[in-house]
């Protein structure tokens, strides 16, 4: 008589019966880990190559590899791609203003300016 | 008895959501903040050592009493990022093997979840194995958590992390035990869910700190 | 069956077992952890109180010397941070405990054990964090405990280790509640009960969880750093070593900041339940006053460099700062608005609760505007570190939280106990309350303007300070005397005061549908819900007819409100069943009809475990432990962690695998 919803025991199955979002095969998994290799290595490459890591991409660049990998991680990995806006929500807002603090906090303790 | 009670078992959910996955998000909401503190610290702190060991500098004398090269050890630490990555990738299987228990495509290895969770947990024990040794390496070097600023926010920062892998670990452990024991099916699966969304939390923490710890200079 | 006679309103079969101090230990009831707040809650009010008192009588007249300058720094410290964490904090969990469940039609929170766990941890770590003052060494840093004052170089001894341990441990109990009823309003609303559908206490709750859980964690690392530099010696706040003086103050105040509207926003959501009811309206501008709130909170962390223009942050940051803290004021203003307008016109009855309510509305906004004052930094230089800064932050705490606080406590005594407090005590109460904190906190402006500065222990004759002074402390022992007088209020009224009924005020939400004190289990029959306004729709349609978002506005306005549901809610009040649903009569019938068990309703009831207190328990020593590091006994500090790290995970273990409750299969 498990109830499809409830929440209590370990051995009622919510998963299977409860809004179901297809998550990605094992297949998908793989290409996802593969990616993430690459970027992986893509990255460490970039770290040593001297003349690229003195220009000014180097830091803008290896900042948009790992918001890369941080996002294919989140959305397939962690499902957020597939699963319930909620989920969604309780992760971005918390990550918007965990960086937004981030960044302010550079700005004020002068390692970020404007205009420089 | 039975039916009696059945009518008034627990009312569904309003999102028809596991409670526990709905907790498990709020915490790592709130992680997010933990650990945006951590690495603004360091952050903040970075290049403002008075003394070396510096991580990506060399530092001679006079600054220095002797000379001290760079400490990151960016070869070591590419592995372990890697070893993490596929950590990731193992507790993914972990749980599509549960979730899927005796669909087409899970036969055999894929559908070991008792496999794929053992692999996580020794991944991510071979992590721990890096980091205790990236650790101790740098103390024979001369950094300790209290030599400067920069050992005080490394150590804190990568400690605070490696203290989550750790925990992970046993919640891993834990799980396997219960799958040796009697076996984790589809109706488990929410127990691997919410162990695997942190699992894979720790992972991006990591993703994270790699870049802006370890690559930027 | 037989105690159900006795013992009219709340009886249950087999009530001798659920009573007794073993019950209390072992409950993960909300309502009965709601009520473990509150009193513990009121226990430290009246040791906060009493610091609060004897700074006063210091500071009555010049050159006081009634206790030395050490013991008025413990003294001003423990006062704030007894205040704000083991008082105002448990005051509004209390409520968020006792009400949330009730008030979105659930059975309990999510997670009920946790949430006994959320309440040992809190009573452990107060009791820790106050056994300081046995050894003469209660905290002496303020507050805000700025770092590096607080490292070891400046503040040895162990007053810190006690502070910053004991705020260790509170926060996980504000972190793990945040959690559990974050997920019980998203996940456990009964049918119909659609987030606009809300009452506005729980959704500040919400949005006040969200807070929570943004603002602790930054002052766990805060505090880590100070552990670890005091303990371990560490560099994040040696000055010598490189560290800024100022990592702290920014750390401290991305917490602090946002902590002010966990503070306030409860309070804000009890008047905005009490004010309707008693104006017999509902409340004006519903939806905006939701999105106000929402956007009180999210602005509230861009805000926190405001506690810092005296630091000199430059202008970019200080235009910045000023400016989204004048920002708040709009959302906060709406708010007050919408309060008068919900009077406005409205059939006033005016109830202690009520009167408590109002005097929020009126001394917030006095406290809300001389915060805007100081949001701009010239004004602010002026005033930093002066008592006008002290007047302020008690106008919006005192004279706003705990006047919304009291003002709950007499709405929902009723509900707590079944029955209501006196009217005419509380009226003596509620007079000298409101009366004390003007007289207090009024003539702080006029002390603070002329320059005297916060924290000082005693000050000279002659400096034009004496006059408001005496008036503050006047101010404070009329205070003292309301709030006994309350103490007593409600100490007399558990046993003696009127039966309460159902729905004594004539309240629109969902908690005054069940009896009061609720059954274990709140709702016999888990209530569909078609509007904002449940009772008043069946009770008092006229209140609601002209409203949109109530049963009658939907239909006049041909809003489909999912149509068998509405049927199936009257059906389930024209049975009028006495052990749950929503009923008309209930003020007599409740008394006389006795309440089913969960048992005989067979509803599966949470087994009582008391797994959580030694979690919580050996949580606390592990903490604790720390402290014998500067006992010099570093190995027994280890030890004890180790030891008390592995007992709590043991606990931990048996807590996860022993069943929540019977299993219904």
């Amino acid at each position: 008589m498990a109830d499809q919803f409830t929440h209590t025991n370990a051995d009622i199955d919510v998963h299977a019966m409860g809004e179901m979002h297809e998550h990605p095969t094992w297949k998908q998994y793989k290409w996802v880990a593969l990616i993430l290799t690459l970027i992986t290595v893509g990255e460490v490459w970039l770290y040593y190559i001297p003349s690229f890591v003195a220009s000014a991409a180097f830091v803008p660049v290896l900042l948009i590899l790992s918001a890369a990998k941080f996002a294919i991680v989140v959305l397939f990995y962690m499902h957020l791609k597939y699963d319930h806006k909620i989920f969604r929500g309780l992760f971005t807002g918390p990550l918007i203003i965990a960086m937004a603090t981030l960044v302010s906090l550079l700005f004020l303790f002068g390692h970020l300016s404007i205009g420089s | 008895m039975a039916t009696a009670v059945a009518t008034h078992a627990h009312p569904p959910t309003s999102t028809g959501l596991d409670h526990r996955k709905i907790a498990i998000w709020a915490f790592i909401g709130s992680e997010c903040m933990l650990f945006a503190s951590l690495i603004s610290t360091y952050l903040i702190y970075k290049g403002r050592s008075v003394v070396g060991p510096f991580p990506h500098e060399a530092c001679d004398p006079p600054k220095c009493a002797t000379h001290l090269h760079a400490i990151l050890n960016i070869p070591v630490t590419s592995v372990s990022t890697f070893v993490l990555l596929m950590s990731s990738l193992a507790m993914v299987l972990a749980l599509a093997a549960v979730e899927n228990r005796g669909k087409p495509g899970y036969e055999g290895i894929m559908g070991s979840s008792k496999l794929w969770l053992l692999v996580t947990a020794i991944l991510g024990t071979t992590f721990l194995g890096f980091q205790a040794y990236e650790f101790t390496s740098f103390v024979h070097e001369g950094l300790t958590i209290r030599t400067n600023l920069f050992g005080s926010s490394f150590f804190t920062l990568t400690g605070f992390h490696g203290a989550h892998v750790t925990a992970g670990v046993l919640w891993l452990v834990t799980l396997l035990a219960i799958d040796m024991k009697r076996g984790l099916g589809p109706k488990d699966a929410i127990l691997v869910d919410i162990s695997a969304l942190y699992w894979h939390f720790v992972d991006v923490v990591w993703i994270a700190i790699f870049t802006l710890v370890y690559l930027i200079h | 069956m037989a105690t159900a006679a006795v013992s009219p309103a709340y009886a249950h079969a087999g009530a001798s077992e659920k009573s007794g101090v073993w019950s209390w230990l072992t409950t993960v009831d909300h309502k009965r952890i709601g009520a473990l707040y509150l009193y513990t809650a009121l226990a430290w009010f009246a040791i906060g109180g009493t610091e609060a008192l004897i700074m006063r009588i210091q500071l009555q007249g010049p050159n006081g010397h009634v206790v030395s300058a050490d013991t008025f720094n413990q003294l001003f410290t423990m006062h704030g941070t007894t205040m704000i964490f083991l008082v105002v904090m448990p005051l509004s969990a209390a409520f968020f405990n006792f009400l949330i469940p009730l008030q979105i039609g659930a059975r309990d929170v999510a997670f009920p054990r946790l949430n006994a766990f959320s309440y040992w941890v809190y009573l452990f770590g107060s009791l820790f964090m106050n056994s300081s003052w046995l050894l003469g060494m209660a905290p002496n840093g303020g507050w805000f405990g700025y770092a590096p004052l607080t490292t070891m170089a400046y503040a040895p001894g162990l007053n810190i280790d006690f502070w910053m341990l004991g705020l260790q441990i509170l926060g996980i109990s504000s972190l793990a509640a945040a959690f559990n009823f974050i997920t019980t309003i998203i996940n456990m609303r009964a049918p119909g009960m659609n987030l606009m559908r809300m009452p506005m206490f729980t959704w500040m709750a919400f949005v006040v969880q969200f807070l929570l859980v943004l603002a602790f964690p930054v002052i766990t690392i805060a505090l880590v750093f100070l552990q670890f530099d005091r303990f371990f010696g560490t560099n994040f706040y040696t000055m010598t070593a490189g560290a800024d003086p100022l990592l702290w103050q920014h750390l401290f105040w991305i917490f602090g900041h946002p902590e002010v509207y966990i503070l306030i926003l409860p309070a804000f959501g009890l008047v905005s339940e009490i004010l309707p009811t008693f104006s017999s309206k509902p409340i004006f501008g519903y939806p905006v006053m939701v999105y106000s709130g929402i956007l009180i909170a999210f602005l509230g962390f861009g805000v926190w460099a405001h506690h810092m223009f005296a630091v000199g942050m430059g202008p970019i940051a200080d235009s910045v700062f000023s400016v989204t803290t004048m920002l708040i004021a709009i959302p906060t203003g709406v708010k007050i608005f919408n309060w008068i307008f919900t009077m406005w016109g409205g059939n006033l009855r005016f109830t202690v609760a009520m009167k408590f309510a109002i005097s929020l509305v009126a001394l917030f906004t006095i406290g809300g505007i001389s915060g805007v004052m100081h949001a701009s930094p010239p004004a602010d230089l002026q005033q930093t570190d002066t008592y006008f800064i002290v007047a302020h932050f008690h106008y919006v705490l005192v004279a706003g939280s705990l006047m919304g606080l009291w003002g709950g406590i007499y709405y929902y005594f009723p509900k707590i106990t079944g029955r209501k407090l006196s009217e005419s005590i509380g009226n003596w109460h509620f007079w000298l309350t409101f009366i004390g904190v003007n007289l207090t906190f009024m003539p702080m402006h006029w002390s603070g303007l002329y320059g005297m500065p916060r924290r000082i222990y005693t000050y000279d004759a002659g400096q034009g300070w004496h006059i408001f002074n005496l008036m503050s402390s006047i101010g404070a022992y009329i205070q003292a005397v309301g709030v006994i007088i309350g103490f007593w209020n409600l100490f007399r009224s558990r046993k003696n005061g009127e039966i309460a009924g159902d729905d004594p005020w004539g309240a629109p939400t969902l908690e005054w549908s069940i009896p009061s004190p609720p059954p274990e289990y709140n709702f016999a029959v888990i209530p569909t819900v078609t509007s904002r306004y449940p009772l008043w729709d069946v009770k008092s349609p006229q209140l609601t007819a002209e409203v949109p978002h109530s049963k009658h506005g939907d239909e006049r306005n041909d809003v489909q409100v999912g149509g068998k549901h509405v049927a199936a809610f009257h059906d389930h009040l024209s049975a009028g069943t006495p052990e749950g649903g929503i009923n008309p009569n209930a003020k007599q019938a409740s008394t006389k009809v006795p309440l089913k068990t969960a048992e005989q309703l067979g509803i599966p009831m949470p087994f009582p475990t008391i797994k959580p207190l030694f979690v919580a328990l050996f949580m606390t020593f592990m903490f604790g432990s720390l402290i014998l590091i500067h006992k010099d006994k570093t190995d027994l500090a280890i030890t004890g962690v180790l030891v008390f790290a592995a007992a709590m995970t043991a606990s931990l273990y048996l807590w996860l695998t022993s069943p929540l409750e019977p299993n219904h299969t």
